[in-house]
């Protein structure tokens, strides 16, 4: 059996000695529409940080078709939360899409015609082919987020990893990337969005990981995505693992 | 090299400083680290000194082994450089540390150590000054408060070689620059070593800070790190321009500088633009040269196109004119409605009184009316054409349709909708307000017969009821 696009393997992630994530075991499967759920500070986007390798484990491993990331960044793309960058910043819409194609590149290599072309159709494929010189301040949030997504598609990944791409985008926008999404589905490819709105859980997702702070359920939607497995992601804000998390963080041991 | 005269030589070396100043700055400013240069600078300050007290003691011990001190002015400065450069890094290491592993924030940090690595500085350089064996002690005022005029030639082959290498540097690695300054998470995600970029810029801008400490001084070196890339940023909306701009404002600077300091303004220009007359040979090149970069910043604040001062402010004009209009393309229809289709000529009292303008204002806006071919007027009324009259009901629909929405979507009382309607509906869309109407239309909020009509007002309208009360103070036409 070939090795599944993402197997984590007793992870924990720490800031600060504050461990946010707590011995994750996790596999999942290929070809999906993968939703990462849970409540606010649940760790959903430590989950996809801490595999892209930008938040420290303090424990286990992360693989990607059986290897580490490091080895397998060409097969990843990555939309960071908008809220990330600094939008005011002096390049147009067409610049950001072109930094997906940076990663193959490498060192001091130019993008050149054949990069604009791709961030062009990227473009296209996001719908806005319109919008390539525009500075990106002069979008709206849903086309700052569109843009994102066609960087992600410039990266041209067999994986790729979502932090919130429907936060702040109206319902118009929302349909037209959920229809890209299934698209890349159906292309073969593997789609990991972290989501919080409930509702629209069962439309979207094959695959559900239900989190909070340690992985309350993952699998098919139809069976995990429960009543049950909720209130256990949900309920009860102050849980045990949050209480030992903040007595870790204080540094105090117990008398 | 060809002969240069004293300035010229003094101009290439300030120039130079300055463009690569301002390109390397330029990511600082983008990366919001503009703080960072005034950091590198202060903290450069214990690292001459030590070097200097280093230095000092090799030629004493030197001297005294019956050799000739054999540490040449080159050496001298290249050693100075070094130590600035250490301590400056240093500096930069300790504030991401302090931030790092502790609750104090990153302008705290910047703060406290600037300060101490100044105040380290201060105590070291008096205790040089009293020092007996201390050979050259004007050295060290030069680092501090800068001289560019005794710029000698090895120093511009210096600053030639560091400039040169800092701006082939950035253009190697513009486009690593570029996607880490912007989106740091999604560069290190992609595979870039994000630390070590990060350093190499930091290297950079220390690198340049230090070569410039002899030129500008310590205290003026971080403002042509920040002055010249916060000034660019005014003039474009592409990285690489920007790059190009601010390196030219940098250079134009260091030029402008060294010319009115040396007192050569005149004799270049013919004349004595600045009427200084003979004291600006007085002047010191540094504070003149980021004066000069302050100038450039001004002008490119107030004047550069859409994002000046002044381009925002038209735009900002324009738009409340062309709400002024419209507001009066909607009171004369609203108070000549009643009698559609026939147009009323409507008595300015009514106008002035219907909107709460000035006698001069609406006379103004008719003014533009009436050359507009908008309105026909008469000394005391006026009465929309049938231009005015098509263009009046698109503003008015669009101005009512707005309000049923938010009537209906936001849930408003009536009597309120007006004035929130006032400040949104000039900016929408022909596209928005189709779709607008066509929403209305859906919900059953907007009966099918107004869809593409004007819609009648969903409030009281004052223009109406002064209508019904008074006798007809809107005059019908008399035909013929």
């Amino acid at each position: 059996m070939p090795a599944p696009p993402l197997e984590i393997h007793d992870m924990t992630v720490a800031y600060h000695r504050k461990p946010v994530l707590w011995d994750i075991d996790l596999v999942a499967p290929e070809g999906q529409l993968i939703g990462i759920i849970g409540p606010n500070g649940a760790g959903k986007s430590t989950l996809i940080k801490a595999v892209l390798g930008l938040a420290p484990l303090a424990s286990g491993q992360v693989r990607i078709y059986g290897l580490p990331y490091a080895q397998q960044r060409h097969l990843v793309g990555y939309v960071p939360q908008r809220e990330t960058v600094d939008w005011d910043f002096p390049v147009t819409a067409l610049d950001v899409v072109m930094m997906g194609t940076y990663g193959r590149l490498g060192w001091f290599r130019r993008p050149g015609a054949a990069e604009r072309r791709l961030a062009q159709s990227c473009l296209e494929k996001v719908g806005m082919q319109g919008y390539a010189p525009r500075q990106i301040q002069q979008l709206s949030g849903g086309q700052q987020q569109r843009i994102f997504l066609a960087r992600a598609l410039a990266q041209d990944a067999h994986i790729y990893f979502m932090d919130e791409p429907f936060a702040g985008v109206d319902a118009a926008t929302e349909q037209a990337i959920v229809t890209l999404l299934q698209s890349l589905r159906d292309g073969g490819k593997t789609v990991f969005v972290v989501h919080h709105e409930l509702q629209s859980v069962r439309n979207y997702f094959d695959f559900v990981i239900l989190l909070n702070l340690r992985l309350v359920a993952a699998g098919p939607t139809a069976t995990t995505f429960t009543r049950q497995n909720l209130q256990q992601t949900y309920g009860g804000r102050l849980t045990i693992l949050e209480e030992a998390a903040e007595a870790v963080r204080l540094g105090e041991p117990p008398r | 090299m060809i002969a240069l005269s004293n300035t010229q030589l003094v101009m290439l070396g300030t120039s130079l400083l300055g463009c690569v100043a301002g390109v390397v700055g330029s990511f600082a400013v983008l990366r919001r680290r503009a703080l960072v240069g005034d950091l590198l600078a202060h903290a450069a300050l214990p690292g001459l000194c030590a070097a200097f007290l280093l230095l000092n003691y090799r030629a004493l011990s030197a001297r005294a082994l019956g050799e000739v001190a054999a540490a040449t002015s080159a050496w001298r400065f290249t050693a100075m450089l070094a130590g600035a450069f250490v301590t400056g890094l240093v500096g930069v290491a300790v504030v991401t540390f302090i931030c790092r592993w502790t609750r104090t924030k990153e302008d705290a940090a910047i703060g406290i150590v600037l300060g101490t690595f100044f105040g380290v500085g201060v105590v070291l350089s008096s205790w040089i000054q009293n020092m007996p064996a201390a050979s050259s002690k004007a050295g060290l005022q030069t680092y501090i408060y800068g001289q560019a005029a005794g710029m000698t030639r090895e120093d511009v082959w210096f600053i030639t070689i560091v400039a040169a290498a800092c701006l082939t540097l950035v253009a190697l690695l513009y486009k690593e620059f570029k996607v880490f300054s912007f989106d740091p998470g999604f560069a290190r995600a992609q595979g870039w070593p994000t630390l070590t970029l990060d350093l190499v810029m930091m290297a950079t801008l220390a690198l340049v800070t230090v070569v410039g400490l002899p030129t500008v001084g310590v205290v003026l070196m971080a403002a042509m790190l920040i002055i010249p890339g916060a000034a660019a940023r005014f003039w474009t909306d592409r990285l690489g321009r920007m790059l190009v701009v601010s390196g030219a404002i940098g250079a134009a600077s260091g030029i402008g500088g060294t010319l009115i300091s040396a007192g050569a303004l005149e004799s270049v220009l013919g004349y004595d633009p600045l009427a200084f007359g003979h004291n600006t040979r007085n002047l010191p090149t540094g504070p003149v040269i980021v004066l000069c970069g302050t100038a450039l910043f001004l002008v490119s604040l107030l004047f550069a196109p859409r994002r000046g001062a002044i381009a925002r402010l038209v735009r900002m004009l324009t738009v409340r004119r062309r709400i002024q209009h419209e507001h009066l393309l909607r009171s004369l229809y609203e108070l000549s409605e009643p009698r559609l289709p026939r147009v009323l000529e409507v008595p300015l009292s009514q106008l002035i009184e219907d909107r709460s303008w000035t006698a001069a204002g609406v006379r103004r806006l008719l003014r533009w009316a009436g050359r507009a071919g908008l309105v026909e007027r008469t000394a005391t009324s006026a009465k929309l054409t049938t231009e005015g009259l098509a263009l009046a009901e698109r503003v008015v629909r669009r101005h009512r349709l707005w309000e049923l929405f938010l009537i209906s979507g936001a849930d408003i009382a009536p009597d309120h909708v007006d004035r929130d309607a006032d400040s949104i509906e000039h900016f929408l869309t022909p596209d928005l307000v189709r779709r607008l109407e066509a929403q209305l239309a859906r919900t059953g909020r907007l009966p099918p017969a107004a869809v593409g009509a004007v819609p009648l007002s969903p409030h009281e309208l004052a223009a109406h009821e002064a209508h019904r009360s008074n006798s007809p103070s809107a005059q019908e036409p008399t035909d013929g």
